[in-house]
């Protein structure tokens, strides 16, 4: 398989033969004009000089790249660094894509916003990036996800938004995303869809992972002035796949860097029991693009379950099936309870609580470093803070949390 | 190309001077004995083409009224082989019209577009609707579909542009679906001012029907779109009916429904074609 290229997608949208645009013609408007307006704005200094200002002054960048040495001590093998994107306002590194996207609204002259949210942790940086721009903002919620994130509801309802719960089908993020869809093919001409991870139609799996590049980026910078070299090893946890597009795109082209995308393994590989797509998955068209995805033999959508509610999707971004065929990147997944024993090692050992999701990216992380020697180093993206997950860890640990 | 019983359709309507009225139904919804009755019915009582769905778990061209259609067809467990057993059934018992297949991509390539469309025309289709499958995806289900002699029917929609429209409407066959609407399937109050001089614009475009769908509803509306379309959609109110009469016996939904298709067909009837 011939390396791959960084300067994808193509015209149709392709990342080798993933991606391109599989959606009704009603919206095909939509993408062109997006796909237009973004790349006259992606060079253009002024939209840029504005965007780094609002990450700068307003999310908080850069992150930290953080050496845990406690982890390491502990693992007994490579150096582990953490790539604090939990230090980003809103507590993960979904806001770096959302200012963006609000930025790219207002430069498009349109005033509302629409949104599909799981956990609501993208809700809630949609609806605080509208929140700074004075922007409409509708999130699409499945019922279901309402019922069990009743917080983040309440906090996108304070920042002005209008949170609308989705009955249809699962009940559950993929209905959102319908919906979402849905809403946009009607309103179009007023309203800006910011989708949430590198998911879906293009121009979105491009466009998001540029604005979340920034991680990438500011990682191989602060590897370069700390260590004086690039890592050996970098670790992101994979659900549709921001964190990880975003922290892998500028590594692709450093071929002596390592790096692996860990996937929710859930309770087991059976059907049903993870969302582990890229692991267990087969290529497929899902919410308007040809990637891997969980699916039955009529090609209908499979349930998938994690713990983590921000990688239970049933599809992933089509560029990472794309390192994925071409061996750039090599994809792993690991279960609900070594997820949930790496959240418990972050806390105790490093006073950091960490996002369920890059929950999973630790657990590989701290396995990895065993086996590697003490001259190596392992960054690992920790996507986004754990206090959200307060609830389920309880839940699934049998604590009591008080009222 | 081979002859197609869809074109042989609109020919004759068009030396009646007549519109097509397109009911759709979908497939086991409330179960595949009712959809059998439902499309013989439809033959029966005036529809001149039917759509049959294929329920996918996440439809994004459709309203709430089809999505639940197909949730609840998806939740007893149809299978697309029992879709394609029941509709070849009802082919074989003989029906005076053509149908047309309304079927998302990502079940079509699941299935592999060549066994997709050998299978759809086994069964007695004699189009495909892939409404997530636009034109610059479409030349192998294009090229398979040609040796089975399906026609792909492309969607114009208001917002396409005429760039769009030129490469649409070369890759397009059977109809032209003109989606009167931005936005979903569903029922629309009103018959907007823009359809009628944009579907006689397609029509200097293109030699092939332009039919119109998405928000049609009452034979009044039917009426109207009739007068200078060459044919009139109907899905989510026939779809809404169904499931209002779910729990009857497959043969008495079948007679029910069946009223209204005969009311909207008789509304295109009626309509003056100038």
């Amino acid at each position: 398989m011939a390396a791959p290229s960084t300067s994808l997608p193509d015209s149709l949208g392709r990342f080798g033969r993933f991606g391109g645009r599989y959606v009704p013609e009603t919206l095909m408007r939509a993408l062109v004009e997006l796909e237009s307006a973004y790349l006259s704005l992606k060079d253009d200094p002024s939209f840029q000089n504005e965007l780094q200002a609002y990450l700068r002054d307003y999310v908080g960048r850069p992150t930290r790249l953080y050496f845990a040495r406690r982890l390491t001590e502990h693992c007994g093998g490579a150096r582990l660094f953490l790539k604090r994107e939990d230090m980003n306002h809103t507590g993960a590194h979904k806001i770096n894509n959302t200012i963006g996207q609000a930025l790219l609204t207002v430069r498009m002259g349109k005033r509302r916003v629409i949104a599909e949210t799981g956990a609501g942790q993208h809700g809630v940086a949609t609806a605080t990036a509208c929140a700074l721009f004075g922007l409409e903002c509708v999130v699409y919620m499945g019922a279901e996800d309402v019922r069990r994130q009743r917080l983040n509801v309440f906090n996108m309802q304070n920042l002005g938004a209008t949170v609308v719960p989705v009955h249809s089908g699962s009940r559950t993020l993929r209905d959102a995303i319908n919906e979402a869809l849905r809403d946009w093919m009607a309103s179009v001409e007023t309203t800006h869809y910011i989708l949430g991870s590198v998911v879906g139609p293009h121009p979105f799996p491009m466009i998001v992972r540029d604005f979340q590049s920034v991680i990438g980026r500011e990682t191989i910078e602060q590897s370069r002035q700390q260590l004086g070299r690039l890592p050996d090893v970098v670790v992101a946890c994979v659900g549709g796949g921001s964190n990880a597009a975003g922290m892998f795109y500028p590594f692709i082209e450093h071929e002596e860097v390592r790096l692996v995308g860990v996937e929710a393994g859930g309770l087991g590989p059976e059907p049903g029991k993870h969302a582990a797509t890229l692991c267990h998955g087969r290529p497929g068209v899902l919410h308007g693009t040809f990637t891997y995805v969980m699916q039955d033999e009529d090609g209908q959508t499979l349930p998938v379950h994690s713990a983590s509610a921000g990688l239970d999707y049933p599809g992933v971004g089509p560029e990472h099936a794309y390192w994925k065929e071409t061996g750039r990147v090599e994809y792993t997944c690991v279960t609900d309870r070594e997820a949930l024993e790496a959240f418990a090692l972050c806390a105790r050992l490093e006073g950091i609580l960490p996002a369920l999701e890059s929950s999973h990216a630790l657990a590989y992380a701290f396995r990895l470093a065993r086996s590697l020697p003490r001259d190596h180093v392992i960054v690992v993206c920790l996507s986004g803070r754990g206090d959200k997950d307060t609830a389920e860890v309880a839940r699934l640990t049998g604590m009591k949390v008080p009222e | 190309m081979s002859d197609n019983r869809l074109e042989a359709t609109f020919r004759r309507l068009k030396a009646a001077q007549q519109a097509a009225f397109i009911p759709f139904v979908t497939a086991g919804d409330p179960d595949l004995d009712a959809t059998a009755a439902l499309l013989r019915a439809c033959a029966r009582r005036g529809a001149d083409v039917i759509e049959v769905g294929f329920p996918y778990s996440d439809p994004i061209a459709d309203g709430p009224v089809i999505q639940s259609s197909y949730t609840r067809a998806l939740a007893r467990g149809l299978r697309v082989d029992e879709v394609f057993d029941a509709v070849a059934n009802v082919s074989r018992d003989g029906l005076d019209v053509p149908l047309v297949a309304m079927v998302s991509y990502s079940i079509v390539y699941r299935r592999g577009p060549e066994r997709f469309a050998r299978q759809a025309a086994s069964a007695g289709f004699s189009a495909l609707i892939v409404p997530d499958l636009p034109v610059e995806e479409c030349d192998e289900l294009l090229h398979v579909a040609q040796q089975h002699r399906l026609r792909i029917v492309q969607l114009v929609t208001p917002l396409t542009d005429d760039a769009r429209l030129e490469r649409i409407l070369q890759k397009a066959g059977g109809f032209v679906y003109f989606v009167s609407v931005a936005g979903t399937t569903g029922e629309r109050e009103r018959v907007p001012q823009y359809l009628k001089s944009r579907v006689l614009d397609l029509k200097r475009r293109t030699s092939l029907p332009i039919c119109v769908g998405f928000g049609v509803s009452r034979p009044e509306q039917a009426e109207q779109i009739a007068a200078f379309a060459d044919g009139v959609i109907c899905g989510s109110a026939i779809v809404r009916r169904i499931a209002q009469s779910a729990s009857l016996p497959a043969e008495q939904l079948a007679q029910r429904v069946g009223d209204y298709i005969e009311e909207m067909a008789a509304a295109v009837r009626r309509a003056r074609r100038g």
